[in-house]
């Protein structure tokens, strides 16, 4: 059944090839170009190289993180995700960091909302153990997403098992299926 | 504490002017431009000033600067450079990110808006019309004096009848939900929420985000200066009207279908608290006509659907990090009146306003790009702000309704975007720092 909204069919798994030419007319948001949505929805992959000996503050990162979504569940909610995937790997002895999201909007339009996030206590730690972030970042919003765009690396290649699907549907989806459930249990 | 006596009026206090003027200006000649400057800038009165003023006043006047205006009057390079990027690159550069496309693209604009020659814009709130007609001739020859100055157009403005209340050429009522800024004293409507810190609309002061932004250099420049965006909105009255007489069957139904794509009846009644019939009571009462949420009184739309233009321009309690987009606005109606009854007679009229803003690119291009012309804005998948989105006739309205929805496919466009421009609006100090900046440079 064709998802009636965006006339995708989340059906159908899809896979999308990104060219760099479809890069370079990707329509212009207000930071720079609009990655284009693919069938795995918008996201954006930062990789970049942590300053030597930081790592144990990732690791410290993550526990706050997890602290800090278990106190308040809906801690990123305005950030319209599905995924997120942190991962720090090695190349000749030095460590990079690479952060990847899976986005229902495209990471222009709520840009000062996720600085916003990371300007609130405990989550501002990661980014600035960095090589070349800015250090004025929380007072100066354009040098914080120029260093974003800067290290983004965009896909060639998505893929959707169920494409185009938003995380609101899929959890309406969800819901109604455990609606359906609690309904044939007191239908007993 | 916010440092009134620098701050131009226009941003804080609002003038008792029936009628207006906007003169938009190039200079071609800095030391002209600096002696047009110098000539006028006793006349921008402070909001301390005004608040002092005897209330015998007849004319405000307000002066603010595109970033090549700023180039024209001396700013040096390594300065100018300093300013946002936005602010740079002017509003028809970034007509993309505005929706500023088709018939609203600046390819189209009037006046000289959209040319890299635009550097100035003097603003004239008069009591009356004799006023401004004296002003304009003051002006006049002050330009003719001025080596290089030159008006590249200009626009007059009355309140459109009746002068009771602000209201636009469709006849909604305006002014219903401004900001208040911290320090000013005022005190926000019920509803409006509390008073905003002065860094979302000024300069030099700690912003939403509990921060104080980077200024742009030299800070005598910048310091108590705010952005401004100025949108000229062709209203088509005559279309309008059509539209509502092709989607109900009577004076009623139409009112109703006015309604809903505002959100709020023509009478300034929001649609949550008088959702089937028009309360002008209501309306006309600052102390209810705005208090009101989305969340909890009205989430599916039912009363104000999720598209409706006030839903788009304050999302309230739906929005995150809403009071980072908050704008303050100015203008005034342009153009004669259409009477009820009358048809279309090609005349443009509109609405030509300012949104005073700390950041262009968060607060104003954020409103455009995501509130207004964001198909997908509230999963709403194919649509736009029925009053001001881009609209080209393809996309439709939902006016959610029980049991079925009612769906308007096709929606004309009500407006065309005539011209723009981005403007910096310097505080006090920083328009005598302009005028004498041929007197500390030496590149003069």
């Amino acid at each position: 059944m064709p998802n009636n909204a965006n006339s995708e069919d989340w059906s159908k798994p899809s896979a999308k090839a990104i060219t760099k030419e479809s890069l370079a007319d990707a329509e212009q948001g207000r930071y720079g170009p609009i990655f284009p949505k693919s069938p795995a929805c918008y996201g954006f992959s930062i990789i970049a190289k942590i300053i030597p000996g930081r790592e144990p503050v990732f690791y410290e990162y993550a526990r706050n993180i997890e602290k800090g979504v278990a106190q308040k569940p809906d801690l990123l909610a305005v950030l319209k995700l599905h995924y997120l995937r942190w991962n720090l790997f090695e190349i000749n002895g030095e460590t990079y960091f690479q952060y990847m999201g899976i986005f229902d909007t495209d990471f222009d339009k709520y840009t000062e909302d996720a600085i916003g996030i990371f300007t609130a206590s405990g989550l501002n730690t990661v980014f600035e153990n960095l090589e070349g972030f800015p250090a004025d970042w929380k007072t100066n919003a354009p040098a914080f997403v120029k260093f974003v765009r800067d290290h983004h690396r965009p896909s060639f290649l998505e893929y959707g098992e169920y494409p185009y699907a938003s995380s609101d549907e899929i959890k309406k989806a969800l819901r109604l299926k455990a609606a359906f459930g609690e309904m044939l249990d007191q239908m007993q | 504490m916010l440092e009134i006596d620098d701050i131009q009026h226009f941003v804080i206090e609002r003038a008792k002017a029936l009628a207006a003027r906007y003169e938009f200006l190039s200079f071609r000649d800095a030391k002209g431009a600096r002696a047009w400057l110098s000539a006028l800038s006793g006349t921008v009165s402070s909001a301390a000033q005004m608040r002092a003023a005897p209330s015998s006043d007849r004319r405000w006047v307000t002066l603010a600067f595109t970033w090549n205006g700023l180039r024209a009057l001396g700013v040096d390079e390594a300065s100018l450079a300093t300013f946002p990027e936005e602010f740079k690159q002017g509003m028809a550069a970034r007509a993309e990110v505005l929706g500023d496309i088709g018939a609203n693209a600046p390819e189209h604009w009037v006046g000289g808006l959209a040319s890299p020659d635009l550097h100035a814009i003097a603003i004239l709130f008069a009591g009356d019309v004799a006023e401004r007609e004296r002003c304009r001739q003051e002006h006049e020859a002050l330009v003719a004096q001025c080596e290089g100055v030159v008006v590249l157009s200009s626009l007059d403005m009355e309140a459109t009848p009746p002068f009771d209340h602000a209201h636009d050429h469709f006849g909604y009522r305006d002014r219903l939900s401004q900001p208040v800024i911290e320090g000013t004293g005022e005190e926000p409507t019920p509803g409006s929420g509390g008073p905003l810190k002065a860094g979302e609309f000024i300069l030099g002061y700690q912003d939403e985000s509990g921060q104080e932004p980077v200024l742009p250099q030299p800070e005598i420049l910048s310091r108590n200066g705010s952005y401004i965006a100025y949108r000229r909105l062709e209203e088509h009255v005559g279309k309008f009207r059509d539209f509502l007489r092709q989607n109900g069957d009577t004076p009623d139904e139409q009112e109703l279908i006015a309604a809903k794509l505002m959100g709020r009846w023509r009478s300034g009644a929001p649609l949550i608290l008088a959702p089937e019939k028009d309360d002008p009571a209501l309306g006309a009462d600052p102390q209810r006509n705005n208090d009101f949420n989305y969340k909890e009184m009205d989430p599916k739309g039912y009363a104000i659907p999720l598209g409706a233009h006030i839903r788009r321009m304050n999302p309230r309690d739906t929005a995150p990090s809403m009071n980072r987009r908050r704008m303050i606005r100015r203008g005034a109606t342009y153009g004669p009146p259409l009477p009820e009854g009358t048809p279309e007679d090609g005349v443009e009229r509109g609405i030509a306003a300012f949104l005073v803003c700390g950041s262009l690119i968060r607060q104003f291009e954020f409103a455009q790009n995501v509130w207004i012309n964001d198909k997908n804005f509230h999963e709403l998948g194919n649509e736009r702000d029925p009053i001001v989105g881009a609209q080209d006739g393809t996309l439709e309205f939902k006016i959610p309704k029980r049991p079925i929805r009612k769906k308007i496919t096709g929606l004309p466009a009500f407006t065309t975007v005539r011209g723009g421009a981005y403007f910096f609006l310097p505080g006090i100090k920083a328009l005598h720092y302009l005028a004498t900046l041929g007197n500390h440079s030496e590149s003069e």
